[in-house]
């Protein structure tokens, strides 16, 4: 198994001419952060890949980061092969004022409603997506609830003063 | 009469004159969806030309809840994603913390949780088979078998107290060990189920109009069904053999022997068969985790984690150190090692993931559930599109879908 990961990480090396580094993490998983231009050629290279077949999109979802200037909003993928054991996590990282990744819909198509999802809780915007709309909030909400940002209770909610716990 | 290839063909042929189709609202609470979600569908006729599923209506916002609470108080959160098969969500986020911990599990323990996570997958594929039964119109079979579901639930009363959302366990092991009488019950459970499960399956398995009901309704093929993120028994359905007990070996699962059945067409009978056979599977498990756990030290029921497994109590009234854990622990106040865990169970109705990324505080610093529900139920429309409006509640039953686990 630890040489098909490094089998792994010098197939990507060579094709990806040293632009994409993979680490294996304590949990035999394999990160790479990538730039927000790699997302979709890389997804749909690993998809098209007939050597390792990294081609099942287990798991998308959103991250916030806010003090990570620049880079507050991220994305985390995470793919996995059915026949060898390796799973792959990529990261893209995109500035809070302009948060903009590729849409991966057209390679995956349960890309569709975990998108929309991340769109929902975190504000991404994914280019190319056929119907970026709200999915579990409802439609007139304007804040996106997964920013570390937005309370979890409202602080000024007059109906739950609870004085005796010091709330 | 026209198959549906010919009429999909039809109507994708840009000649056809105008036909005024309707709009049908099937939900947000209809008694065919089995849950709070809607959709919306285009028909004609009786035909569904076009779907599309609103959901969200019991949203409960859990991944924010969690970044607020400590590990053992998210616990009950997973009770209520897939409510029907509660221990299998309990225990796969034990799983996850105690990766991200480093924790040792006793091998009793393993044996044990995958004794409930089995019990909990028959009363699941035991809910949504029988459930399919009463949606093609023979409620006798739901109402025999029924009973047995509660059977099920009066083990897991034994070991913990309740019966649907049951909080089973915690990190590091079980809350108290198995009584005698949990045992009792549940081989009184495995003799007595396999004869009322038979008289089930011969009630519907070659059931003339159950098949013609059934088969051909709602397929998929394997590469759209791969595509769609299809995972669990309607992957399986399809033909391939993708089990993560088999390919990823959580809770020592390697030890046990047990078969993947896998289906050809992916079709509502071959869902409803490749569940049946693993109600079977399962009964089998039990049977061997029972006694595997016959040879174990019958004393351990849990790791000793002092840190994160609370002390027993009549140590937390006479032991001083047991009582600043017992503390801590209530109050949160044991940090987690910075850590990113992904860790996927084999839940009743796919692959359940928790992903799971600590910043060294009390709490995670974000919980994202992958719930197998929210992915596939994105296929549906494409499955009923050119099917009669009750071959879409047919194959609504049979992908089982469950609303909690869909809006998380």
């Amino acid at each position: 198994m630890e040489d098909k990961h490094q089998e792994f990480i010098k197939f990507i090396q060579t094709n990806w001419n040293d632009s994409i580094h993979f680490e294996v993490d304590q949990h035999r998983i394999l990160n790479s952060e990538l730039q927000v231009n790699q997302v979709y050629s890389l997804i749909n290279f690993l998809y098209k890949d007939l050597q390792f077949k990294v081609n099942n999109l287990i798991d998308l979802c959103g991250i916030h980061f806010p003090d990570q200037k620049g880079k507050e909003l991220g994305v985390i993928y995470h793919l996995q092969s059915l026949r060898i054991p390796i799973i792959c996590r990529l990261k893209v990282f995109v500035p809070v004022e302009k948060p903009e990744v590729p849409s991966i819909t057209g390679i995956y198509a349960s890309a569709n409603w975990m998108e929309r999802e991340t769109y929902d809780f975190y504000g991404i915007q994914f280019l190319g997506h056929p119907n970026l709309r709200r999915i579990l909030n409802m439609d007139e909400m304007i804040d996106f609830p997964l920013r570390k940002e937005f309370p979890l209770e409202d602080p000024f909610r007059a109906d739950k003063e609870d004085f005796h716990f010091g709330r | 009469m026209r198959t549906n290839l010919e009429y999909r063909t039809e109507f994708l042929n840009p000649d056809m004159p105008d036909i005024p189709y309707s709009t049908l609202n099937l939900g947000p609470t209809h008694p065919a969806t089995h849950g709070i979600f809607q959709n919306v569908l285009k028909m004609d006729g009786e035909r569904i030309v076009s779907g599309e599923q609103t959901v969200g209506y019991i949203h409960r916002a859990f991944e924010k809840i969690a970044e607020r609470r400590p590990f053992y108080q998210i616990t009950p959160l997973t009770d209520r994603l897939n409510y029907c098969s509660a221990p299998i969500n309990n225990t796969g986020w034990f799983l996850t913390v105690e990766k991200l911990l480093g924790i040792e599990i006793p091998k009793r323990v393993d044996y044990m949780r995958v004794m409930v996570m089995e019990l909990a997958r028959v009363a699941d594929h035991l809910i949504c088979n029988s459930i399919l039964g009463v949606d093609t119109g023979a409620l006798t079979g739901f109402t025999y078998v029924y009973q047995y579901r509660e059977k099920i639930y009066e083990i897991y009363e034994e070991i913990c107290g309740a019966r649907l959302t049951t909080n089973m366990g915690r990190i590091g092991g079980f809350e108290r060990n198995f009584s005698p009488k949990v045992f009792e019950l549940t081989k009184k459970f495995l003799y007595e189920f396999p004869k009322i499960w038979r008289e089930f399956e011969n009630l519907l398995t070659r059931n003339r109009i159950f098949m013609d009901r059934t088969i051909g309704t709602g397929p998929i093929s394997i590469e759209r069904a791969l595509n769609y993120g299809f995972t669990g028994p309607n992957l399986r359905a399809t033909g391939i053999d993708y089990d993560i007990r088999a390919h990823a070996n959580y809770c020592s699962y390697n030890e046990f022997k047990f078969d993947i059945p896998v289906g050809t067409t992916g079709d509502t009978y071959d869902r409803y068969v490749v569940r049946n056979e693993e109600i079977w599977q399962s009964l089998s498990l039990i049977e061997q985790a029972m006694q595997k756990i016959e040879k174990c030290d019958p004393g351990v029921f849990h790791a000793d984690e002092e840190k994160y497994y609370l002390p027993p109590k009549q140590e937390v009234y006479n032991n001083m150190e047991a009582l600043i854990y017992h503390f801590k622990i209530i109050m949160g106040e044991i940090e987690a090692p910075v850590g990113e865990v992904y860790h996927a169970v084999e839940g009743a109705n796919g692959e359940l993931g928790y992903y799971l990324i600590s910043d060294g505080g009390r709490t995670p610093y974000r919980l994202h559930f992958r719930r197998p529900c929210f992915i596939y139920y994105q296929a549906f429309p494409e499955m009923v599109q050119g099917q009669l409006l009750s071959d879409a509640i047919v194959v609504m039953s049979s992908l089982n879908v469950i609303a909690g686990e869909l809006d998380a």
